[in-house]
């Protein structure tokens, strides 16, 4: 199939694309377009407008602190996975994008665009849930920050108004003694989750934080699980009941592959 | 039989054994290089979508969104009636009909575009043409399709049920075809058999995904008078044949002039809905026109085949020798009987085949077709045997569960022993050579079964288990005149065609009717030829499917192109040799019979000429040949079939060791190897390819690939996302090993090979995962076997517990 007739807008500043998607109903932004691409061509997205967003300068910003690394909604998964973008997260951000899909969408597809797409199965879902990370939304009327629970209400659904971009992401700069975990089951190389576990242990940051994602909705952080992970408590048992709990209603074997996914990210970390 | 067969020990090959001992030069035997690569290689091959032509114009369909619908009205978009066609603006297009002999076999309309009902999502309702796919596809959308919705049969058991809704009003039930084999004594034995097993089977519905999805490109050529088609076929004069029918034209203007076909496996067998809309826009409108399939219309309106349920119970003693088999097969074939395989060869050759490899005494069948909204059955790759040879290979290693054995003992002392043939199955197969067991044997020993007994003792540290399996079949090929005469489908194969003709700088051209579709034709039938004329391959053009440049061929089906192709070349060579041996005496003054084939020449008694020389003589200084000299030419057209036309039965044994992950359910597999012979190999790579190719089909089948539809008939794997097929990071290095049993009744001793890679895969894989799971108590049954129902299985084996 090929799409439907559209209009597009090369942008080439952030306040111009902004003003483009607010000045047009039914405009649609678009970077690497690995998502929006073939959903325009099975016509399921008829976007009046695309404005595309390769060419504004501003998405591809690196800006460190002494917390965090603000990384630029522009850059490539390829990118992140190369290391052209350094990395503050214990080699989490590096590996994530070393699993997504396979080169050739890594060398287009951005974090930015993934995450306003917001598939549930996508991987920097689940990595900025576990990294409490900030998004960076630039409106009309500037930027506001919002962590991913609050920015993903379901599959496919953000808070993004319509004249609204995800410029950046927030990532905390992890300590040198932090562990990451994360595994995804897939069927098949390069292939979106079945289920996906990741974990973030920092003790000296006293922070620990274990994710269930992949579950057809914005992923679940494990409080419980949590928790016992960071007192050094045994986690098997608790991680597993969280899990069950979480993803009521789904069938036994979608429960199971979660489980497992969790219970290997958790052993990733020593746990 | 009984040299050739004594031949086969000293002949195994290994891939790394590069060519066969008896080959000779590049002919039969010989490891050479295919002639079409260099092309594909290099990005230059040619197919309907790289063919460009002033004013071409692009086609879209608008198909059903619903499953079964009664269509109300098609209104097409004001402005654009030109352009627009629904079925009452074609009244030139005939309905697709293909009739069978077979008894209870009720005949389907097809209408290239949908008339007063749409029996499955995908149908086509509308087409629309315009310079570009995009705008064509505006115009379809534009079209109102106004419907009042059926209910949906969706699968066997509703379209079976009492009072369900029916696809063809006037059949009064959903029965395409039922069959019945009964050899008189099941319930005898039922009474006293010592072991009785019950299973029940199911392999999903599929799609074929060669990697050049259909597509056709027709014109009319003012010069020539006809109706020019470039279509991606492997049948390219059957499909003159059937357009000349559905268009009520005369052959003489229907050219068929496929161009690289990128893979068939049966999907492009068949006269296409698409096929004959496009032809007969280009006739009507005598301009250019094209449609290209994409993924999306091949995974809804394509999704075509496999889809099979057995109930099967199954008698055997106490050491599990097998003692009677009975059986009901129902396959779902959906909404329309293609032409000209018809819905009937799914369920005939199921029923016919299921007994397999092995000695049944008494065997009982009841096969069901059942019409239902769904895309109408094609015959893909393997043809009903990927569905039997997975009841059957799961059944034997139920019955050895059942007795306590090791399933490959079961299997050795069931399946027909070399010393039994030709062997005449239950069903009358006639087996015409082989080493069964010996197969089983090799395959038993590179897979090292007893060393995988062992690891399944000491355990995995990843917490895998560990599964070994075996699956062993016969592939039916080249089955020809009395099988599909039996049948009574529209076109019934005969002597197969070809024309080879030597040139005046003594190259030689090979004309052939069948079509090449990445099986290698082009290199192989010049391997045929080079054996007998001794020219080197590179010197044998081949020229494949135009059915302006070559003789009747029905086309590249049932594994048939280099049995019947390859025969036919063979036949015309030596009527041409024999012509050159007639020239080459004359000028060198020595008798026919002493003449001798060697290195592209001919060489006498004292003398030798090259072919060049005899070809010039021929042509060019013919002042050189004596009065009376046989006028045939340098030319000949042979037609060929082997001496027993019921099928040579090529056969394997695959293994396989996989490894189970019991709490994702994922299954990796750690080997994979493949024992086949399919008599003399003409390029041992080229057969490899085929196993190669054919394994990872059947992997897909086995582990990934699944066509889904809800309870209204509506597709769900409409993209690759939920569509999986394996990659390369999926498949094993399948390691392969060949003997040659040769075919008493073919030129060569030739057995296809285009099938079989892809009918063993899902009964080595499901019965290594089920041998993974034996802990449990644990088998699945049904194909895919995917993560969830693996997971299921573990699951179900529990509760029950």
């Amino acid at each position: 199939m090929k799409p439907a007739a559209y209009d597009l807008t090369l942008a080439t500043s952030l306040p111009d694309a902004v003003a483009a998607l607010g000045a047009h109903e039914g405009a649609k932004a678009v970077s690497g377009g690995c998502s929006l691409g073939p959903m325009l061509n099975l016509r399921l997205a008829r976007p009046s407008l695309l404005v595309d967003l390769r060419r504004v300068e501003a998405l591809r910003a690196l800006k460190r602190s002494d917390t965090h690394l603000e990384i630029g909604a522009g850059w490539t998964h390829g990118e992140i996975e190369d290391g052209v973008v350094p990395d503050v997260t214990a080699g989490l951000m590096a590996r994530v994008a070393h699993g997504i899909a396979y080169r050739a969408v890594r060398n287009r597809g951005t974090i930015g665009g993934s995450l306003a797409h917001a598939d549930p199965a996508a991987d920097w879902v689940s990595t900025m849930a576990v990294l409490d990370a900030r998004l960076v939304i630039t409106g009309a009327g500037g930027t506001r920050l919002s962590r991913l629970g609050d920015f993903m209400i379901a599959a496919y659904t953000t808070s993004l108004a319509d004249d609204e971009i995800l410029s950046a992401v927030q990532v905390p700069v992890l300590s040198a003694t932090a562990r990451a975990g994360y595994h995804k089951v897939c069927r098949k190389t390069g292939e979106f989750a079945q289920a996906i576990g990741a974990v973030v242990l920092d003790r000296e940051a006293g922070l620990a934080r274990v994710v269930c994602g992949a579950i057809e909705a914005p992923p679940v952080v494990l409080e419980a699980t949590s928790a016992a992970l960071l007192k050094g408590e045994p986690v098997e048992r608790v991680a597993d009941e969280e899990v069950e709990a979480a993803l009521a209603g789904h069938p036994a074997s979608f429960r199971a592959m979660h489980r497992a996914a969790v219970a290997r990210a958790l052993n990733e970390v020593g746990a | 039989m009984s040299g050739d067969a004594q031949m086969s020990g000293d002949a195994q090959m290994s891939a790394d054994n590069p060519t066969h001992p008896a080959a000779k030069g590049e002919g039969i035997g010989a490891r050479v290089r295919r002639k079409e690569d260099a092309r594909h290689l290099m990005g230059r091959g040619r197919f309907v979508g790289d063919i460009r032509m002033p004013g071409l114009a692009d086609v879209a369909f608008l198909r059903s969104p619903v499953a079964h619908a009664r269509i109300l009205s098609v209104a097409k978009p004001q402005g654009h009636e030109d352009v627009v066609f629904a079925a009452e603006d074609a009244p030139g297009v005939g309905a697709i009909v293909t009739r069978s002999t077979l008894p209870t076999y009720k005949l389907s309309a097809y209408p290239p575009l949908a008339k007063d009902k749409v029996r499955f999502v995908g149908e086509i309702v509308a087409m629309a043409y315009a310079p570009t796919r995009a705008e064509a596809e505006d115009l379809c959308e534009a079209v109102a399709f106004d419907y009042e919705e059926l209910p949906a049969i969706v699968d066997c058991d509703s379209g079976r049920a009492a009072g369900a809704a029916l696809v063809h009003e006037a059949w009064g039930d959903n029965l395409f075809l039922q069959t019945s084999f009964d050899s008189g004594g099941v319930d005898e034995v039922a009474r006293t058999a010592p072991i009785r097993v019950e299973k029940r089977f199911r392999t999903a519905r599929q799609c074929m995904h060669p990697m050049e999805g259909k597509g056709v490109l027709a014109y009319w050529d003012f010069q020539a008078n006809q109706l020019v088609v470039h279509t991606s076929t492997q049948v390219p004069h059957m499909i003159r044949t059937g357009l000349s029918e559905t268009l009520n034209l005369p052959q003489a203007q229907i050219r068929i002039a496929p161009p690289d076909v990128g893979g068939g496996f049966g999907y492009k067998c068949l006269l296409q809905p698409e096929e004959v809309l496009v032809a007969w826009l280009a006739l009507t409108l005598k301009r250019p026109f094209r449609w290209i399939e994409d993924r999306r219309e091949h995974l809804t309106a394509g999704a075509n085949a496999r889809e099979h349920e057995y109930v099967i119970t199954a008698y055997a003693d106490e050491r599990g020798k097998l003692l009677a088999l009975d059986a009901e097969v129902c396959v779902n074939v959906g909404a329309y009987s293609v032409w000209p395989f018809s819905a009937c060869l799914e369920a005939a050759q199921a029923g016919g085949n299921l007994p397999g490899p092995y000695i049944w005494p008494q065997y009982r069948c009841k096969t069901y077709s059942v019409a239902t909204n769904k895309p109408p059955f094609a015959p893909y790759r393997g043809v009903a045997r990927p569905g039997v040879c997975f009841a059957m290979e799961l059944t034997i290693d139920a019955i050895a569960a059942a007795v306590g054995r090791e399933a490959a003992d079961v299997r050795m002392e069931n399946l027909v022993p070399a010393s039994a043939m030709p062997y005449t199955n239950i069903t009358k197969k006639y087996y015409d050579s082989g080493d069964y067991q010996a197969s089983l044997a090799t395959a038993r020993e590179m897979i090292a079964l007893d060393a995988v007994r062992v690891r399944q003792q000491t355990g995995e540290v990843d917490g895998r288990l560990i599964g070994v399996g075996f699956s062993t079949y016969t592939e039916q090929s080249a089955h020809g005149t009395k099988v599909f005469a039996s049948w009574g489908t529209p076109l019934v194969p005969g002597y197969e065609q070809a024309t080879i003709r030597l040139n005046p700088d003594g190259s030689a051209d090979v004309k052939a009717g069948i079509h090449t579709i990445g099986q290698g034709l082009e290199t192989t039938l010049a391997q045929v030829a080079s054996e007998i004329l001794t020219l080197p391959v590179s010197k044998i053009r081949v020229v494949l499917g135009d059915t302006a440049a070559t003789p009747f061929s029905t086309g590249a089906y049932a594994s048939r192109g280099i049995v019947m192709a390859g025969g036919a070349v063979s036949k015309a060579a030596e009527k041409l040799a024999e012509r050159v041996r007639l020239l080459a005496a004359h000028l060198m003054q020595c008798a026919p019979e002493e003449i001798r084939f060697e290195n592209g020449a001919v060489e006498g008694r004292n003398a030798s000429l090259t072919l060049e020389e005899v070809a010039r003589a021929w042509y060019l200084t013919p002042e050189v040949l004596p009065d009376g000299v046989e006028t045939g030419g340098l030319e000949v057209t042979e037609g060929y079939k082997p001496d027993v036309d019921t099928g040579l039965f090529s056969y394997a044994t695959h293994a396989a060791v996989v490894a189970v992950d019991p709490a994702t359910g994922a299954t990796e597999i750690l080997d994979y190897v493949v024992v086949e012979d399919c008599g003399r190999m003409v390029n041992p790579m080229i057969v490899e390819g085929q196993a190669y190719g054919g394994v990872a089909q059947g992997i897909g089948s086995a582990l990934f690939e699944e066509s889904t539809y809800d309870a209204q008939g509506q597709p769900l794997a409409s993209t690759l996302i939920d569509y999986l097929l394996p990659g390369p990071t999926e498949l094993p290095k399948v390691r392969i090993s060949h003997t040659e049993t040769l075919s008493p009744f073919s030129a060569h001793g030739i057995k296809g090979v285009g099938e079989g890679g892809a009918i063993a895969p899902a009964g080595a894989l499901v019965n290594a995962i089920n041998d993974a799971l034996k802990g449990f108590g644990a088998t699945v049954n049904e194909i895919p076997a995917t993560p969830e129902r693996v997971l299921d299985a573990i699951a179900a084996a529990r509760s029950a517990a």
